[in-house]
């Protein structure tokens, strides 16, 4: 492998991001299924890179599922959209940033829409102004949370208190990264690094002293394609697209599982679950599994940020094995306690899937 | 006196003119950019179909040049003026030179393999183009791979930079499917162990003894043809390579693991044809060679008296017409001097 | 086990790296003409059984060489042998051979 041939494409595909005053907009997802993710963004924006991110609690969801499921027309989620660009002007906002991949993916197509075709933008305009009265400015720069991350990497790495190298060995963890469908594949020069050979979460990977893993089936869908999985018959394809990709990366020992999108940890994480009701088939080591996790779980963690703050707890796979590679300390005990030391119930083990409880 | 033409190009374009030009009883000056002449046919071994080695038709054309071609190489030209006398040529570090007409050889570049990044050329170690393999045969050199093993199976993929939206050249570069069958043959004769599989979407068999080729590399070889063109190349961490394509004759997305990957890279419009076309005031097609006066009849001709072309200039071309277009070039360009003369 | 109410979509694409070649390699090696198909289904245009059956020769004797033998063991019994198939193919493939071959092959080794 010539990661110079890499880097020759990774030139071809920068984009603009912005530096600072982020309107900051949510995932229907992300919160429900990770909760602590979205507020672990925050805190590293806030806490450590001093930035203003702003959320206004009036805007909804852009309709991304709805849409991508034929649920919702593209007229009503561009007026949608219209309306949480609405509130981002009048907050005084102009870079728009998403914590959802599928987000970033519908802003930029309407976006694109509107720039080839005036006349769709206008007729959106009026529709916002029928129903609710409102007026927007388009943003000035649209960015996904994880090229936030990826601009502020040097930064994340040197107020960082872990690198992604395996204690015991010395040697950089070995990972595979995983960009949301939606990210680069409609735009690929709205993503960084294109589509081919997406370089945000390489960079990411690069900067924090870790080793990314090319595997046959990088390219392919990690199932959360929302055709697939929507109806219960049809999840048959979407767990068989993600047991494609981990039959394709476990010949190369992956230590963790890296995304940038609500839905590919989420099913990357709990089809392993699955797969191991279903079929007894586990991977990883010692039937632990690939531990998943997204940016700002990652950032959060080589920050030195308490793992069950971030929320790891709620993963299926366990992370702990992954936390012991690195160093990072952990109080079991607290593992399954709300932030006001209660204990909210544990899960119970599943059959094959090796599982930490407090004993 | 005379008649001075001057050549641009010294590939087999240029040279076969240069020379029909001195037989015909002109002056012919050949300008060539690189440190020799020779074109992209002298980094050939064999030529198709017959196999036959290259280096006879560049001796060939070299020789037909004789001593009555002044042949000038590491010449570069910086522009060149039109008056109602000819064309004066200015060289870089050099004297301008004149003639009374030009011929316009400078050819065609290959296809860069590394825009399409899916195939991964330049990234993955095994992956190679035509004209590489072709350099090993020319070398001599033993076929393996990057880390020195002999491949037990090679894929050759036909189409790439060619036929193709996304980089922009809707065209068929004509020759590569007949490359393909030919280096098929050529792997499996060095290497009778290895299996060679190559995927088309046609196979574009169109002249003399191609599709006898095409046979003979089924027949005899066992050369394997896969209808369904490349969708992408991942490595394996022994480096080999697994091809996604559609089995388009069954309908089934199909998926193989080979040791090489062979890409036969198509044309392009080459930069100092674009370079020098522009000095004259020649126009290209859609497809980025350039347009002669007349698709048929005056295919040799173009719109500025006194500018001729020949060769892949106009496009995709291979060897046997090449030649024979550079000579009903010389050709033309002795009747329009004759016409000038008799005014 | 636990049923969660759907199973995991087997993989249908044609692996070529696990697929069983021995019956291509049989054909291939007992009625060599076959190598010369180009595919082009003239075969498949005039056989009397393919137009009123699922039969089409020439995708059957594709996936044989694509070693997708389970595919296509009944389809291939539907052959009559009328030899329609061979009379127009233009490379001269002995068509009912390559049946006889494939049965045969089949037989030996399942």
């Amino acid at each position: 492998m010539k990661i110079d041939g890499k880097r020759n494409i990774w030139k071809d595909y920068q984009k603009e991001i912005a530096a600072d005053r982020y309107f900051y907009v949510r995932s229907c997802v992300r919160q429900n299924f990770f909760p602590g993710s979205e507020k672990t963004f925050l805190r590293i924006m806030k806490d450590e890179l001093h930035k203003d991110v702003f959320e206004n609690a009036a805007h909804t969801t852009c309709s991304g599922i709805g849409y991508h499921s034929d649920v919702v027309p593209f007229e009503t989620a561009m007026t949608m959209v219209a309306r949480q660009f609405s509130i981002m002007t009048e907050s005084g906002y102009e870079n728009f940033t998403t914590s959802c991949i599928t987000s970033f993916g519908l802003y930029s197509e309407i976006l694109e829409t509107w720039h080839h075709f005036p006349e769709v933008e206008e007729r959106i305009r009026q529709h916002l102004l029928k129903a609710t009265g409102r007026t927007f400015n388009k943003p000035a720069n649209l960015s996904h949370a994880s090229d936030v991350i990826f601009k502020f990497r040097k930064e994340i790495a040197a107020n960082g208190k872990y690198k992604l190298i395996n204690k015991n060995t010395g040697k950089p963890l070995r990972i595979v990264e995983h960009i949301g469908c939606h990210y680069s594949r409609m735009f690929p020069g709205k993503g960084i690094g294109g589509a081919e050979y997406p370089y945000v979460l390489v960079g990411m990977i690069e900067e924090w002293g870790g080793e990314v893993i090319d595997y046959p089936e990088r390219r392919h869908c990690c199932g959360f394609g929302f055709r697939q999985y929507l109806v219960q018959a049809n999840r048959g394809y979407s767990i068989a697209s993600t047991k494609k990709k981990f039959d394709s990366m476990a010949p190369y020992k992956p230590d963790f599982i890296l995304t940038n999108c609500p839905g590919c940890p989420m099913f990357l994480d709990r089809w392993q679950y699955a797969l191991s009701e279903m079929e007894g088939i586990t991977y990883g080591e010692n039937g632990h599994g690939i531990p998943v996790l997204t940016y700002e779980e990652l950032a959060g963690i080589i920050l030195g940020y308490d793992p069950w703050d971030i929320g790891l707890q709620v993963h299926q796979v366990p992370v702990e094995p992954l936390l012991d590679k690195i160093g990072i300390p952990y109080d079991t005990p607290r593992k399954f306690l709300t932030m006001d030391g209660k204990m909210m119930g544990q899960p119970n083990a599943p059959s094959n899937l090796k599982f930490y409880q407090h004993e | 006196m005379n008649d001075k033409v001057i050549v641009i190009g010294g590939g087999v374009a240029g040279m076969t003119a240069a020379g029909a030009l001195a037989d015909l009883g002109m002056e012919v000056l050949l300008l060539e950019k690189d440190t020799r002449t020779g074109g992209h046919v002298k980094n050939w071994d064999r030529l198709f179909p017959s196999r036959r080695p290259g280096r006879e038709v560049m001796d060939f054309v070299g020789k037909s040049m004789g001593s009555d071609v002044e042949q000038r190489c590491n010449v570069i030209v910086n522009s060149i003026i039109r008056s109602d006398d000819g064309f004066s040529v200015q060289l870089e570090n050099s004297e301008p030179v004149t003639a009374k007409s030009l011929v316009i050889a400078t050819g065609y570049e290959l296809f860069d393999a590394h825009k399409k990044e899916e195939y991964g050329y330049g990234i993955y170690d095994n992956v190679i183009t035509s004209a590489e393999l072709e350099n090993i045969f020319m070398e001599g050199k033993k076929l393996t791979t990057h880390d020195g093993k002999t491949p037990a199976r090679i894929a050759i993929i036909h189409c790439v930079g060619s036929r193709d939206e996304k980089v922009g050249n809707l065209y068929c570069s004509k020759v590569c499917c007949v490359t393909g069958v030919k280096q098929a043959i050529e792997i499996r004769e060095m290497l009778p162990g290895c299996e060679v599989t190559s995927f088309y979407m046609d196979l574009r068999m169109y002249d003399r003894n191609f599709e006898e080729l095409y046979y003979e590399a089924q027949q005899k070889w066992g050369v394997n043809f896969i209808r369904g063109r490349l969708s992408e190349c991942a490595e394996n961490p022994d480096h080999s390579l697994v091809l996604k394509t559609e089995d388009t004759l069954t309908g089934r997305p199909l998926k193989l693991t080979v040791d090489m990957v062979v890409l036969l890279v198509g044309f392009v419009p080459g930069a100092e044809t674009r370079r020098i076309a522009q000095m004259v005031g020649l126009q290209s097609g859609a497809d980025g060679f350039l347009l002669s006066a007349d698709e048929h009849i005056l295919d040799n001709s173009t719109t500025v008296p006194g500018v001729f072309l020949a060769g892949a200039v106009k496009g995709p071309a291979c060897i046997v017409n090449t030649i024979a277009d550079a000579r009903a070039t010389a050709l033309q360009v002795k009747t329009f001097l004759s016409s000038q003369n008799a005014v | 086990m636990i049923n969660f109410g759907y199973k995991i979509m087997r993989d249908e694409s044609i692996d070529l790296d696990r697929n069983d070649m021995r019956i291509a390699e049989y054909l291939k090696l007992h009625e060599p003409s076959i190598k010369l198909c180009i595919g082009c289904g003239s075969c498949t245009a005039t056989c009397s059984t393919g137009h009123f059956t699922d039969f089409n020769i020439r995708q059957v004797h594709t996936f044989i060489r694509r070693g997708e033998i389970k595919r296509v063991k009944k389809e291939i019994q539907r052959c009559m042998f009328c030899g329609k198939c061979q009379l127009v193919c233009p490379r001269g493939v002995n068509l009912r051979n390559v049946i006889l071959t494939i049965n045969r092959a089949i037989e030996q080794i399942g």
